[in-house]
């Protein structure tokens, strides 16, 4: 190569090496800002400020939610299978809140380790399977009869 | 190999071949992003917890995939350009970087529309989605800059300049739903393991993707030659394309 162009690559290449060095060493820095929420493990662990509005995110636990027949009022407990954190919150909530699946909730946690949200955001998972699949696979689970889970061994080869 | 290198720097070579690539590029890509599309729109089956709002994966992991590739191939340009000088490495960011702009600002739409029925909101400052932000941005910033020198040389440098410094941006936009908790959910595709989702929801979107990627190619080709007539008008090669074409 020409001695000119050899020189060349090597300030472009020192050029994206300090490039990404500063910037890994920037986002390490930043790590806990740019991060989205708390996870119940570090809120329990006392690393989330109170009193402070934060998100705190994980799954909703199964059989935590109690929902208040008068109002919009909701509990239910946050786990990511380590620690959970309870959480009540009064409104609206998206289509995808269930048991056991992912949630972000923002609002302020309290003296007494409850979260009160005022918002619920569902995070969905990276997996999808059409319906006729989910069944096959909760009924499997359950081990309710053979031929369903035939019917999930034939699925899950896909 | 230097040869084929030198002969992909001539503005006139490359013209040729793109005009032969041009009608396959966008045969192939019409089809298969009409195959992808509405297979995934209308045949595939609805996802068990989303219904039907998840079929705006079919056009948005395109348009985002794609987005990002544009930025990485305009990054290998942009080292051409700085340590070969060869003139056609310029012609391809400044002509693809307004179709990047175009994919990026769909990716983030249609994340939005898809956002408001499952997040239950239409934006949230996380990783994934501030970094795609920021990659729109940066391609706002490609084109401005390349406007705003009237240099062809200086804007040339200048422009591969800025977009080798945006290149760190990728790996982040691609890594930063597992660096970091994000609302966006990690990628469903990974190249060690299967998919997860059923081949007849991946099928579609590969067709999709591979379509995306054939009219890209179609449009860089286009306007590429576009922006090559433009920069070589005074040359003997072009004036006789023209009068050809007049005649």
């Amino acid at each position: 190569m020409h001695p000119i162009r050899k020189k060349r690559l090597t300030i472009v290449l020192f050029l994206l090496v300090g490039l990404g060095i500063a910037v890994a060493l920037t986002t390490y820095a930043l790590r806990q800002n740019i991060n989205l929420f708390y996870d119940p493990s570090q809120i329990s662990a006392g690393e989330a400020p109170v009193d402070v509005r934060i998100r705190a995110g994980g799954m909703v636990e199964e059989g935590s939610v109690v929902r208040d027949p008068d109002s919009l009022t909701i509990e239910f407990r946050v786990t990511d299978f380590n620690a959970s954190v309870p959480v009540e919150y009064t409104g609206i909530l998206p289509d995808l809140f269930a048991e056991g699946q992912g949630v972000v909730a923002m609002g302020r946690l309290n003296n007494n380790g409850r979260f009160v949200a005022d918002q619920v955001l569902a995070k969905h998972d990276e997996n999808y399977m059409p319906p006729e699949v989910a069944d096959a696979l909760e009924k499997a689970a359950k081990g309710q009869n053979k031929a369903s889970e035939n019917a999930t061994t034939n699925t899950v080869s896909y | 190999m230097w040869q084929f290198f030198h002969k992909l720097g001539s503005p006139k070579w490359f013209f040729g071949i793109a005009t032969r690539l041009m009608p396959w590029l966008l045969a192939g890509g019409v089809l298969l992003l009409m195959a992808g599309i509405v297979w995934g729109l209308a045949f595939a089956p609805k996802d068990y917890l989303q219904g039907n709002s998840y079929r705006i994966i079919f056009i948005h992991v395109p348009t985002a995939f794609i987005a990002q590739s544009i930025y990485i191939m305009m990054a290998v340009a942009a080292v051409v350009t700085l340590v070969w000088r060869m003139k056609l490495a310029d012609v391809f960011v400044k002509a693809v970087a307004p179709v990047g702009l175009v994919l990026t600002f769909l990716a983030l739409f249609t994340g939005a529309v898809w956002g408001k029925p499952t997040w239950g909101t239409w934006w949230i400052w996380d990783a994934r989605l501030t970094s795609m932000l920021i990659l729109l941005f940066l391609y706002g910033g490609v084109i401005a800059l390349d406007r705003a020198i009237n240099d062809e040389k200086s804007a040339a440098r200048a422009v591969a300049i800025l977009v080798l410094v945006g290149v760190v941006n990728i790996p982040i936009i691609k890594y930063s739903v597992e660096w970091w908790n994000t609302l966006h959910q990690p990628a469903t595709f990974k190249l060690t393991e299967k998919p997860s989702m059923p081949a007849d929801m991946w099928v579609p979107l590969l067709l999709s993707v591979l379509g995306l990627y054939l009219l890209f190619g179609w449009l860089a080709c286009l306007r590429m030659q576009t922006e090559i007539l433009f920069r070589e008008q005074r040359t003997r090669w072009v004036k006789d394309y023209v009068m050809a074409g007049r005649g």
